[in-house]
């Protein structure tokens, strides 16, 4: 009966060709939003981790508090020692300090009086010290615009929006203004040594980066950064052992009633980050969602026209003796089978797709403009395991729902008048 | 003939609805029809012949009166008995073929046995059996579209004999064939009907197809007019 059901699909056109496209397409989109969802939400996290949390973080309580005011006389001091400590106890981390401040940079015309002024928010990285892996981290030499990387005290970068708006080139030079460790004000002389884009509004709109000595100078920060980061070495985050790590080194400080004790946080404690991370599921749940509604409706009316083009067919099946119940589920078994055979053609061009948006990418820098979110301006497919099955959840449900409603009409007709309707 | 009531059928009445009011079809149908009849129902259109032949198909039932077809009575079947009672012992045959077009002849023919989930071999050998009947083993895997009407006709009574039913109903079976064809699907059943045994049961009103009727029934206005046993010694 099977092989009878599976020929009847496979050489009536009619039957199939439309709800086999119509079940492709929306497999295909299905599974291009997933990987593309996907792939933003990779990059995102890749891109929050390098610049903002590390895979583990360590602030003091104080300043884990107001991190967002950047308060730098809440930094932790001692780096050097701490930072030791945890190379010594934690070799399976790259551990890095980083300060992260506000400052208004000034730069000033031929006699001297300011050209252009602005706020930006300075970050200063390991640029300087050998076997540093900070500048890759910021993928800095993919960023560069124009000039190169500091390679010397008092040089720093600077970010593509504040150079275009002052009409900045590298080698020229700007005062910094800031406030120290212990409140005073605070100004240092430096030059431009490259125009970055890191692609994220939220950095490329004003920035400029600084080796942490320099930071520590300007600032004057003696041993003391705002935080220390974790990498994992192999580049990858693992909850658990980051989850442990942060355990452990919280519990040596536990009893601690100090302000200024430092605290460990994992990438995902962060605060938004569980958020993060349900985003794209319910982002792809919705688009299913959407998918399912839609093609049902679609492959409904298929179904409606295919049954009344097949008026004849069950007819006869009934005067042969079969049941209305089973010719119902031969209809839901022949959806089944259609929406399997569009999902698997679906999926085949969407990850063909998703593989030319996972090398390519496509530029939504454009949306991004205002956004405070860590997100990247390229935004790429990435194609998981997930992806493949992805499709059929859509596909086949929404092929066994058009049937389904559509089949019901079955139920309707009087065998009494099997072919009447045709016999005009 | 003494053989045993296949179809007894008393006081039957079959009332449709027409807009507010009713339309009596069939009225006060009283009528028995044995083992191996070769039997017409014959009249003007409308007279209710196919009113008839469905409810003796089990497709329909009476309004009043009771249908008992094979010792069940028709009314009080559920739909899966009725639809039992049709895979099983009544064969169809349609005035416009009603193959199914995406199929071959074989798979055609093959379809009430699918239902029976009878097993491929029991299948190809009753398939090819029925085939042998209507002269067509040689078109197992043609197409309907590939066929003449006569063709599909045969194919038809193929379909309705392969599971050898103790019944077949032909709903004016000559109506869309010439003249050679109706003689010889007539004469295939009537061969059929000899060889097998079976009933069969026509709504017709052609000429051809009546002068190899053992038996007529003439309806006029739901009504039977006449039931005559015909004598056929004589013609030939
Ligand atoms: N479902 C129905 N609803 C209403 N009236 C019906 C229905 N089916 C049949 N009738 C009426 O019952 C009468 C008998 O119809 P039936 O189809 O049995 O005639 P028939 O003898 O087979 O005619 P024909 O030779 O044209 O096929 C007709 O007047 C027809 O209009
Ligand atoms: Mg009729």
């Amino acid at each position: 009966m099977i092989k009878f059901l599976f020929k009847g699909v496979i050489r009536d056109r009619g039957r199939s060709v439309l709800p086999i496209i119509v079940v492709s397409i929306g497999a295909m989109f299905t599974v291009i939003l997933h990987c593309w969802i996907n792939g933003i939400m990779v990059e995102s996290l890749t891109m929050n981790a390098n610049f903002n949390n590390g895979h583990v973080k360590i602030n003091t309580r104080a300043y884990a508090k107001e991190a967002s005011q950047m308060p730098i006389d809440l930094a932790i001091i001692g780096v050097n020692k701490l930072t030791k400590e945890l190379k010594l106890s934690n070799p399976d981390f790259d551990w890095v300090h980083r300060t992260r401040f506000g400052a208004l940079i000034d730069f000033p015309d031929s006699i001297g009086e300011t050209r252009a002024q602005g706020p930006v928010t300075g970050w200063a990285i390991d640029l300087f010290s050998s076997g540093s892996n900070e500048a890759d981290r910021f993928n800095i030499s993919e960023a560069l615009v124009s000039g190169k990387i500091p390679a010397k005290s008092s040089e720093a970068l600077l970010s593509i929006d504040l150079a275009q708006k002052f009409n900045i080139k590298p080698g020229e030079e700007f005062t910094l203004f800031g406030t120290s460790m212990d409140g005073s004000m605070v100004f240092r002389n430096f030059s431009v040594s490259g125009i970055v884009r890191f692609g994220s509004s939220a950095i490329d709109r004003g920035a400029i980066i600084i080796d942490i000595s320099d930071a520590q100078l300007a600032l004057q920060m003696e041993d003391a950064a705002s935080e220390i980061l974790g990498f994992f070495n192999t580049g990858k985050y693992n909850d658990e052992i980051a989850n442990n790590i942060a355990a452990s080194f919280n519990k040596k400080y536990a009893s601690s009633m100090d302000e200024f004790a430092p605290e460990m946080i994992t990438f995902k404690q962060q605060e938004g980050m569980a958020d993060l991370l349900n985003i794209s599921e319910t982002m792809s749940s919705i688009f299913i969602f959407v998918f399912v509604f839609a093609m049902s409706v679609v492959l409904w009316n298929a179904g409606l026209l295919g049954s009344l083009r097949r008026f004849n067919e069950f007819g006869v099946r009934l005067a042969l003796g079969e049941g209305k119940n089973h010719i119902y589920k031969t209809i839901i078994f022949e959806g089944v089978f259609v929406g399997l055979i569009g999902t698997m053609i679906g999926t085949a061009i969407g990850l063909l797709f998703s593989y030319i948006l996972q090398e390519k990418g496509l530029d939504i820098s454009g949306m991004m403009k205002n956004s405070t979110l860590m997100m990247p301006a390229v935004a790429r497919a990435s194609i998981t395991p997930s992806a493949i099955y992805i499709g059929f959840i859509p596909g086949v449900l929404s092929m066994v729902l058009g049937s389904a409603l559509a089949g019901i009409r079955i139920y309707k007709r009087k065998t009494a008048s099997l072919f009447k309707e045709l016999e005009v | 003939m003494e053989n045993r009531s296949l179809i007894s059928i008393s006081n039957l009445s079959k009332r449709f609805k027409v807009g507010n009011g009713e339309f009596l079809a069939l009225k006060n149908i009283n009528l028995s029809i044995a083992e191996g009849e070769f039997t017409g129902l014959v009249g003007p259109s409308g007279s209710g012949k196919t009113t008839l032949l469905n409810i003796i198909g089990s497709l329909d039932i009476p309004s009043d009166g009771t249908a008992e077809v094979l010792g069940k009575s028709i009314s009080t079947l559920s739909h899966k008995q009725a639809a039992m009672l049709r895979n099983l012992n009544i064969g169809f045959i349609f005035q416009t073929y009603n193959l199914l077009p995406v199929y071959t002849v074989f798979e055609n023919v093959e379809f009430a046995l699918l239902l029976q989930k009878k097993t491929f071999a029991e299948r190809k050998i009753a398939v090819m059996e029925a085939l042998d009947w209507v002269g067509l083993t040689d078109k197992v895997k043609s197409k309907p579209s590939q066929l003449s009407g006569g063709e599909c006709q045969r194919v038809a009574i193929a379909r309705a004999m392969v599971k050898r039913p103790q019944i077949v109903l032909a709903d004016e079976p000559s109506a869309n064939l010439d003249a050679k064809n109706s003689h010889h699907i007539v004469q295939t059943m009537k061969r059929l009907n000899k060889e097998l045994k079976t009933t069969f049961i026509f709504a017709t009103h052609d000429e051809k197809v009546m002068q190899y009727l053992d038996r007529i029934i003439s309806l006029k206005d739901g009504e039977i007019e006449k039931d005559e046993f015909v004598n056929h010694a004589k013609n030939e």
